[in-house]
């Protein structure tokens, strides 16, 4: 009997890879740390399209209307990378998924196309108001992320089209964030309940917040309602202002093996706080 | 796309290899399967685990997660690759070398993975810190060692090793020898289930049940079979020669092999596919047609009347009740001053080994030969023989190294499948279960639901005890038996009771079989009985350390079966905490003095275990020979799981015998070549096989001595085919002059020892056990209120080893056992059909073990061999207690129900008001 092989294309460059999406399915294979624990079998089944060789798809560079982050960054790229104060909750976010090897492996482009209610990458992108790059041999779009992961393992990626980068606004570089995770042990934690916060203040008050958070509804929200009631606030009473009721009101969790529903919200709440508390004292502006 | 034949050049461990195949392969597949590399280890295939981790281009990565095709051109090195010089001996790197010293390899499964991850670590930072080491290794899972020597080892790797200095005859005992199996174990070069195969081996896969209870019937087999070359052959429950029931205990045996037109356990086999080598293992389409039906997952619906039944015969869905009766426990509580009652429910919990089930089989001529991972090959022998109707004789199991046992890997497994195949078709077999496979399929420790009373008097003394035990045994036997009668036995704790009512009684339902898992049920008992003491401790008004010591055994108590106890260390373990417990508790005070979220706590438990059967004989034999060319045999058939066994008897059988252990040569085990040790389980292996290999090490050294016509103290030597004797005089004992036994010696004993015990009449009363060892744990933990999570702060351990033969491997298992108690108490909970992977199964990682100080306290056994005593499964057994009884400490709150998730301490919490 012959050994099965499969259908695997590893090309370097990007119009190729866009050629192959376009001429029928084809699994996107990047970190593989989502699509290998999915399968007992000892091969991936194709066709496949590994992007890891793709030129210009993984790093980090600045431009004046912000930042691109190569969708086939590693999260150990990301940790390790000098960033500005808004993107600490992403690098946080990176040394909290999975152990060093998944950390190794692992692109924050797969992070979001995989779409998981618990992916550690979304909160800490949506405080930074980020925009997705979507590639197919039909030009390029962009997408808010929040109109790009549509639900548990649902994004807006059509079938022909390659998630190419993230983008920061520029005016989202501003502030200091931080990300906190709640598990049930030390590492390789699927988190409970997940924060990301990002807080601009001027003399002493907050002008600007951003909150989400994760693993509390079946994707990752903003909480507009508490991120308007943090504008104006005096640094000292940030953490105050956040209410379990208007967190609550923003989110939907489940329960399950891991947490009740209640639980979460609770969670949810006392995290934002600390996560703010940790933002804090927001650096003035000179 | 096709890219038939070789696609990729890479470089591993410094060798080219031209990858052929399929580019979307896992690397770890590539490396075991065609380069050969099997020093990687494959635990879950789904980056859970981290067993699989190589060092890809300078980068820790999971190989598991990596298709092969990815890495043309780059650097890979294995953990075949990390020697100074690989394959020669001596050479290991210092890394490797810190792992032996410190005894940071225990079964090993987990060691390639944890080695390849710290020396990507330590090619950037050749002194880590302890938290860069814990970070580097947070994504490799170990289930024996408990971390702390593993990252002691890491962060004491950049020392050169100092090798071990040659001991003086008799001075093994008590001595910090290296394993003696280390050195495979961190070269890659051990040999587990999955690791080695003959040639042209058929692949085995199980059609399971995806149900909880079914029937099935197959469809057309051969037309499946016909349309897939492939597929060698297929087997159901009519191909079974022998009788199709197995079971640990034979008068309870109920499990099928291969099931019967019912499935009575989600995962449970219904057929075996061999496929031939090469061929994709594939068994989408099998033709089997299940009915689900309806079905039973809570004991107490399952004992109700008109519930269903699970096994017919079995009325109740009862298996078994084990009772202990001593005086009138109900009179004696009505008369108590102060009464405590409570409840405590605890989960199925996973054994969670890094190695799945695996193993090969051939046929030699008449013989079926069977290796495979095992922790009681003798046991295997006979369950495989009756169910392919063959005699013992005729089956020889030759065990690998085992990753990791802790009590399941005490069932047959796939030995009885691997013998079906190889003995239906002639041709060799390899199986290797999956981690969802071996969760589903094997045993879990008994889920408890249990309800206790104790009382004492005024001056804090235990008057009486009532215990209540429901244990959970699933869809078979297994291990229920011994549950349902060791935790009666052991349900006061090791604390003097005049009055004892306890029963435990274990329900079939159609969850996974409770078997064995470190500690036989005791530890569910120890969690309703310790935080129960800490209640009734702060009811009469006395500290919980010193309430525990004024009813801890001492020398000549009697025990609630009326055996009256000697070489008793509960009283010494306790008096060694005391220091610990008052600097503890001044800690805590000080800490949570000021007001917040963060609350300090302190908890102490206790802990006793009866070593071997209970009851029941359990004899281990060890035999110890003389080539007549001078070689120094011993046949050592006590399975090393990863707790020492090896070295241990070595050290004890080297003393007895008074040459050094660097003498010996070890053979086994493996039915054929060595005599029975009997199982390795119920902490019996230093206790029974070392007496054993402490008369055989005395009955050689006694024949030697008459030889020479020297007695007493005399030393002896090996020389080329001989044993120099110098006592008085000197005398050289010709072994090449003396006549070889039918094995082959010029010189052997071999002894057998059974534990001297007597049955239990029909209220317990009895001598179950021979040697109890005794244990004590402190914990210092920190709650966070707001969320209700734990940071485990420091754990105190003092054990009673009666003598202590290697004090880094009793430190190892104590470690070991903490880490499992930390599972049991935060955070492992089985939930069949939804926790079935590492990642959904919580156990802990690097990052959950606190530091541990180990106190080993030596009050020797008069019947352990130099007054030792069992280990093992004691550690695991205060742990969790203590845990709780910290978190009360902290919190106030009383917890009635284990894992204490995040979300169950928090709702307690809330109820008791807090903020």
């Amino acid at each position: 009997m012959t050994e099965a092989t499969s259908d695997y294309a590893r090309p370097t460059a990007l119009p190729e890879a866009l050629a192959l999406l376009a001429a029928g399915p084809r699994t996107v294979l990047a970190g593989g740390t989502d699509l290998y624990p999915a399968t007992q079998a000892q091969r991936l089944a194709g066709p496949l399209l590994d992007i890891t060789a793709l030129d210009g798809l993984a790093g980090i560079t600045a431009g004046p209307d912000g930042l691109r982050i190569g969708a086939g960054t590693t999260w150990t790229a990301l940790a390790e990378a000098d960033l500005p104060p808004a993107l600490v909750a992403l690098q946080q976010a990176a040394r909290l998924v999975g152990g060093r090897q998944i950390q190794n492996a692992g692109t924050l482009g797969g992070n979001l196309c995989n779409a998981s209610p618990a992916a550690d990458g979304v909160p800490p992108l949506l405080v930074l108001g980020a925009e997705v790059e979507l590639a197919s041999v039909r030009g390029v779009r962009r997408l808010p992320l929040e109109r790009f992961v549509l639900g548990v393992r649902k994004t807006a990626l059509a079938a022909d089209e390659l998630l190419t980068a993230v983008h920061i606004p520029a005016a989202a570089l501003a502030g200091r964030s931080a990300f906190v995770k709640l598990g049930a042990r030390a590492y390789l934690v699927i988190s409970i309940a997940m924060v990301a916060v990002r807080i601009v203040a001027e003399r002493g008050q907050v002008v600007e917040a951003a909150l989400a958070v994760g693993a509390c509804s079946a994707v990752a929200r903003r909480l507009p309602a508490v991120e308007a009631a943090l504008v104006g606030a005096p640094l000292s009473e940030v953490a105050a202002r956040i209410t379990e009721a208007e967190v609550a009101a923003a989110l939907s969790p489940i329960a399950d093996i891991r947490g009740t529903a209640d639980y979460r919200l609770e969670a949810a709440c006392v995290l934002l706080r600390r996560a703010v508390t940790q933002a804090l004292p927001v650096e003035e502006p000179a | 796309m096709n890219q038939p034949g070789r696609f990729a050049t890479l470089t591993v461990n410094g060798r080219a290899i031209a990858a052929t195949g399929d580019p979307a392969r896992r690397l770890s597949d590539f490396l075991r399967e065609e380069a050969g590399l099997r020093g990687t280890k494959s635990g879950c295939d789904a980056g859970d685990c981290g067993a699989c981790t190589v060092i890809a281009d300078g980068a820790a990565v999971c190989a598991c997660l990596m298709p092969v095709g990815r890495l043309a051109g780059a650097r890979v090195t294995t953990v075949e690759g990390l020697a100074d010089a690989p394959g020669e001996a001596g050479t290991l790197s210092r890394l490797q070398s810190a792992f032996l010293r410190h005894g940071a390899a225990q079964c090993g499964i987990c060691t390639p993975g944890m080695l390849t991850a710290a020396a990507a670590l330590l090619a950037k930072k050749p002194r880590p810190t302890e938290a860069e080491a814990e970070v580097a290794l947070g994504g490799v899972l170990c289930r024996c060692t408990g971390y702390r020597k593993i990252l002691a080892a890491v962060c004491d790797a950049w020392r050169e090793d100092v090798p071990e200095a040659p001991l003086a005859p008799g001075a093994a005992v008590g001595a910090r020898v290296r394993r003696l199996d280390g050195v495979p174990k961190v070269t890659g070069a051990d040999r587990f289930g999955a690791d080695e195969w003959p040639e042209g081996a058929l692949l085995l896969k199980a059609v399971r049940s995806p149900h909880f209870h079914a029937g099935f019937h197959f469809g057309d087999i051969s037309a499946w079979k016909a349309a897939r070359p492939g597929v060698a052959a297929i087997f159901t429950a009519a191909d079974i020669p022998g009788r199709n029931r197995f079971g640990v205990i034979p008068a309870f045996a109920d499990q099928p092999a291969l099931a019967e037109g019912t499935a009575r356990l989600r995962g449970e086999a219904v057929a075996l596919v061999a496929f031939e080598p090469g061929a994709e293992p594939d068994l989408t389409d099998f033709p089997v047609t299940w009915q689900p039906l309806p079905y039973l997952l809570d004991p107490a619906e399952a004992e109700a009347e008109g519930a269903q039944l699970v096994h017919q015969g079995r009325p109740g869905n009862h298996l078994i009740t084990g009772r202990v009766r001593r005086g009138d426990a109900a009179a004696a509580l009505a008369a108590s001053t102060h009464v405590v009652q409570g409840s405590m429910e605890t989960a199925f919990v996973e054994h969670a080994y890094i190695e799945p089930e695996a193993g090969s089989a051939w046929m030699e001529g008449e013989v079926l030969c069977i290796r495979a991972c095992t922790q009681a090959p003798v046991m295997d022998r006979d369950e495989t023989a009756a169910i392919l109707g063959l005699p013992p004789e005729r089956v020889r199991v030759l065990p690998t190294a085992v990753g990791g046992g802790f009590g399941s890997k005490l069932d047959v497994s796939l030995q009885p499948l691997l013998g079906l195949a190889v003995l239906k078709t002639g041709r060799p077999a390899r199986m290797v279960y999956t981690r969802a496979e071996s969760m589903t399929s094997t045993t879990k420790r008994h889920p408890a639901r249990i309800t206790a009373q104790i009382g004492c008097d005024a001056d804090g003394h235990v008057t009486a005890l009532s215990f209540d035990g429901l244990f959970d045994t699933g869809a078979y036997a297994s291990w229920g038996p011994t549950v349902a009668n060791r935790v009666p036995v052991h349900a006061t704790g090791p604390y003097r009771t005049p009055a004892v009512l306890a029963r435990a009684r274990a329900i079939h339902t159609h969850g996974p079989s409770g078997g064995a898992f470190r500690g036989f049920g005791v530890p569910q008992a120890a969690l309703a009985q310790e935080t129960l003491y800490d209640q009734l401790a702060d009811l009469a008004g006395i500290d919980r350390l010193e309430f525990r010591l004024r009813n801890a055994f001492v020398e000549g108590d009697a025990t609630a079966t009326g055996q009256v106890l000697h070489g008793t260390g509960i009283h010494d373990c306790l008096t060694a905490l005391a220091p610990h417990w008052t600097r503890a508790l001044a800690e805590a005070a000080a800490a949570n003095a000021a007001p917040g979220h963060l609350r300090r706590g302190v908890g102490v438990a206790s802990c006793w275990y009866g070593c071997g059967n209970t009851s029941l004989p359990n004899p281990s034999t060890i035999r110890l020979g003389l080539t007549p060319e001078g070689t120094l045999v011993l046949h050592q058939g006590a399975m090393d799981i990863g707790q020492g066994a090896n070295t241990v008897i070595t050290q004890i059988c080297a003393d007895a015998l008074g040459l050094p252990v660097e003498a010996f040569t070890l053979v086994g085990p493996d039915t054929f070549l060595t005599p029975d040790a009997g199982k390795t389980s119920a902490s019996r292996q230093t206790y029974v096989s070392g007496r054993a290999a402490q008369a055989a090490g005395a009955a050689l050294r006694a024949q030697i001595l008459r030889l020479a016509g020297l007695n007493g103290a005399a030393s002896l030597r090996l020389e080329a085919a001989a044993v120099v004797v110098e006592g008085e005089t000197s005398h050289r004992v010709d072994l090449a002059a003396l006549p070889p036994n039918p094995h082959g010696y010029a010189l052997m004993a071999e002894e057998t020892y059974d534990p001297p015990t007597a049955p239990l009449d029909a209220d317990g009363q009895g001598t179950p056990y021979a040697v109890y060892g005794y244990g004590a744990q402190m914990v210092e933990l920190e709650v966070d209120t707001e969320l209700g999570t734990v940071r485990l702060l420091k754990i105190t351990a003092a054990h009673d080893l009666g003598r202590v033969i290697n004090p880094t491997l009793a430190e190892g298992q104590t470690e070991g056992g903490i880490a499992q108690g930390i599972g049991l108490a935060l955070m492992e909970e089985y939930i069949p059909g939804r926790t079935e992977n590492l990642h959904d199964y919580l156990i802990p990682t690097i990052g959950d073990v606190p530091p541990i100080e180990s106190l080993l306290i030596e009050r020797a056994d008069p019947e352990g061999p130099f007054g030792a005593k069992g280990l093992g499964e004691h550690v695991l057994i205060p742990t969790a207690p203590a845990i709780l009884n910290a978190v009360r400490h902290a919190t106030g709150v009383t917890i009635t129900r284990v894992p204490l998730l995040p979300h169950r301490l928090r709702a307690a919490i809330l109820a008791k008001g807090a903020p």
